[in-house]
């Protein structure tokens, strides 16, 4: 493979982190290891440090390949590299698997020093917040004080925004992108029904499945579909499946008919088999829990006032799931504070999986922001 | 590469024309001023002012290729359409609101010169004259004018509110509001005698009665 615009092959390595973290709910986490990974060079004054953030499902393989054959780059391949919109001869990158994970950080799978048996249901419910400092301890390792920027779609982009919040000194950038301030009531309730179908599934045995050597799929598979269903927008769904069946005539059965079935189940399927389904409901906990708000009384402009960085807010128009609106009410509390934001309202048919796709106007505005800082 | 906007072909060619109006605005501005431009195009009058007066500036655009422009001239630029009001800035929020020759644009005029209002604590807004002698010696000769300051043929024209020094004087009247400077420009001369006959530039400058 010579894809110059690659960062090419890439080795995650690993952190172990022996000071006890205390969370945000009091738990306190020993010990933990995080699991990264890093494209470019950090230069010698250490001030070209991009921190990418991931979102729900995300790890910290966001770009590379792992093999010369490896089907698949890391999720977010199209935007960094070299040459790319987040450039890597530029920029020092760093991706990470946040805690609770199921990629290699420390996370309900993992195995509890304190029984040797897998956490599990023990695993403390972490967020946002909790990540951000677990972050900031990673950067602490390569001696970067400050970043760059920040980098984050989605649940990535309330991890942008809480850096700002938590280390306002640390954080020259933020670029929030298909992100909100907060959940909607709708969003919790999606969230809520995605936790159901896992809890309810009598092979999630409480959260302590590992030993009972299955895993809960019915629930997850369901997690997923109904979490694809609202990352796209219906003309979308419209224009790939539309209502065309598998076999080109009903059967009269519940079996996959039409090829948004197939989809879906292709899509539960693959989900259940790889992710763990006590990091789902925490990350969708991490999701529902945050709101830098609720500090100061739901006054958005008020909790920012300590903010310092520099913003890039992107919204799609299509996303329905974190809507325009609510990127411009982070947008309005920026402005309230007169901090330096740019808001970009991007037209994208692909609903809230656009903040992923390597849209030309998309990708053009966050390479002209990124060339304009350091 | 994406086309350049026809506008932006004016906009270099008529750059230092359009300087000389940049200077006349920024007469009016006090160094270091919050300034919000509404349809501030690729920046280049925030640029100015930044330069020019170190202001804190912010636009407001709606057409993607000039979202883009800002952003890689290094300006604050906020993506939306002025024709939905300005409910994402507070009142008194600003020190100037300028709305530089977009006027012209715009549907929602006077809900948008009093939402300026609201927000800005003052305004400054410049609009091509329609009463200009040329514009009127082409409306004599039986055709829609077309000149530097009204670049467009009627079909494709993106302007849709024309109106003459005269009538933006009596719609300030007609909304309370109180002019404190007006200056009239023709091809980026200060235009003393019969304003609205001679000048293809008008601008005035005011604040919420």
């Amino acid at each position: 493979m010579s894809d110059l615009s690659s960062v090419g092959i890439v080795i995650p390595q690993t952190a172990h982190f022996s000071e006890p973290l205390v969370l945000k709910s009091g738990a306190v986490l020993p010990a933990y290891d995080l699991v990264f990974e890093t494209y470019g060079q950090l230069n010698a004054d250490k001030s070209n440090a991009v921190l990418v953030c991931h979102a729900l499902s995300g790890t910290h393989h966001v770009a590379g390949r792992y093999s010369e054959d490896d089907k698949y780059p890391g999720w977010w391949d199209n935007i960094i590299g070299p040459g790319k919109p987040l450039d890597t001869n530029r920029f020092f990158v760093i991706g990470l698997n946040n805690l609770a994970g199921c990629h290699g950080s420390t996370g309900p799978s993992s195995i509890n020093p304190a029984t040797g048996k897998p956490w599990g249901s023990a695993f403390p419910i972490v967020t946002v917040e909790d990540w951000v400092v677990s972050q900031a301890r990673l950067a602490d390792t390569f001696g970067i004080k400050t970043f760059a920027a920040v980098v984050g779609g989605s649940l990535g982009g309330m991890q942008a925004l809480q850096w700002t919040l938590t280390y306002p000194d640390r954080v020259k950038n933020a670029l929030v992108i298909a992100a909100a301030p907060n959940l909607t009531a709708q969003n919790v309730a999606f969230n809520e029904v995605a936790r159901q179908a896992i809890i309810t599934d009598p092979e999630f045995h409480g959260g302590d499945f590992y030993e009972h050597g299955v895993v809960p799929r019915r629930g997850l598979r369901i997690a997923r579909m109904l979490g694809h269903i609202t990352y796209l927008s219906d003309d979308a769904m419209g224009a790939k499946f539309g209502r065309k069946l598998k076999s080109g005539e009903v059967k009269y059965s519940f079996d996959v008919e039409f090829e948004m079935e197939s989809y879906l189940r292709y899509q539960g399927d693959k989900f259940a088999g790889e992710f763990d389904a006590n990091t789902y409901l925490r990350m969708t906990r991490a999701l529902d829990y945050f709101d830098p708000s609720a500090e100061c009384g739901g006054d958005l402009s008020a909790a920012l006032s300590k903010v310092k960085a520099d913003f890039l807010v992107v919204s799609f128009t299509s996303d329905w799931r974190f809507s325009p609106a609510r990127s411009r009410e982070i947008v309005k509390a920026l402005l309230d504070n007169e901090l330096s934001v740019t808001y970009a309202e991007l037209t994208a048919v692909h609903g809230h999986d656009a903040f992923l796709m390597p849209d030309p106007h998309y990708h053009d505005i966050v390479r002209a922001y990124l060339e304009n800082i350091v | 590469m994406t086309p350049v906007p026809v506008q932006a072909h004016i906009h270099f060619a008529e750059a230092a024309t359009e300087r000389r109006d940049f200077a006349a605005i920024a007469r009016w501005i006090k160094p270091g001023a919050k300034v919000l431009d509404l349809g501030c195009g690729d920046g280049s009058l925030l640029g100015y002012l930044r330069d020019a007066l170190n202001v804190r500036g912010y636009g407001v655009e709606k057409d993607d290729a000039n979202v883009l422009a800002c952003v890689k001239n290094g300006i604050n630029v906020i993506q939306m359409n002025l024709e939905e009001g300005l409910s994402g800035f507070e009142a008194n929020s600003f020190d100037v609101v300028i709305l530089s020759q977009t006027l012209q644009a715009v549907y929602q005029t006077e809900a948008i010169v009093l939402e300026m209002l609201r927000v800005g604590k003052e305004v400054i807004v410049t609009f091509p004259n329609f009463g200009y002698w040329k514009h009127r010696l082409n409306i004599l000769w039986g055709n829609m004018p077309v000149s530097k300051s009204l670049p467009y043929q009627w079909y494709d024209t993106p302007n849709v509110h024309m109106c003459t020094i005269h009538d933006f004087d009596a719609f300030c009247v007609g909304h309370g509001i109180q002019v404190s400077e007006r200056l009239v420009m023709a091809d980026g001369r200060e235009v003393g005698l019969l304003p609205n006959l001679f000048g293809n530039l008008a601008m005035y400058r005011f604040q919420a009665a």
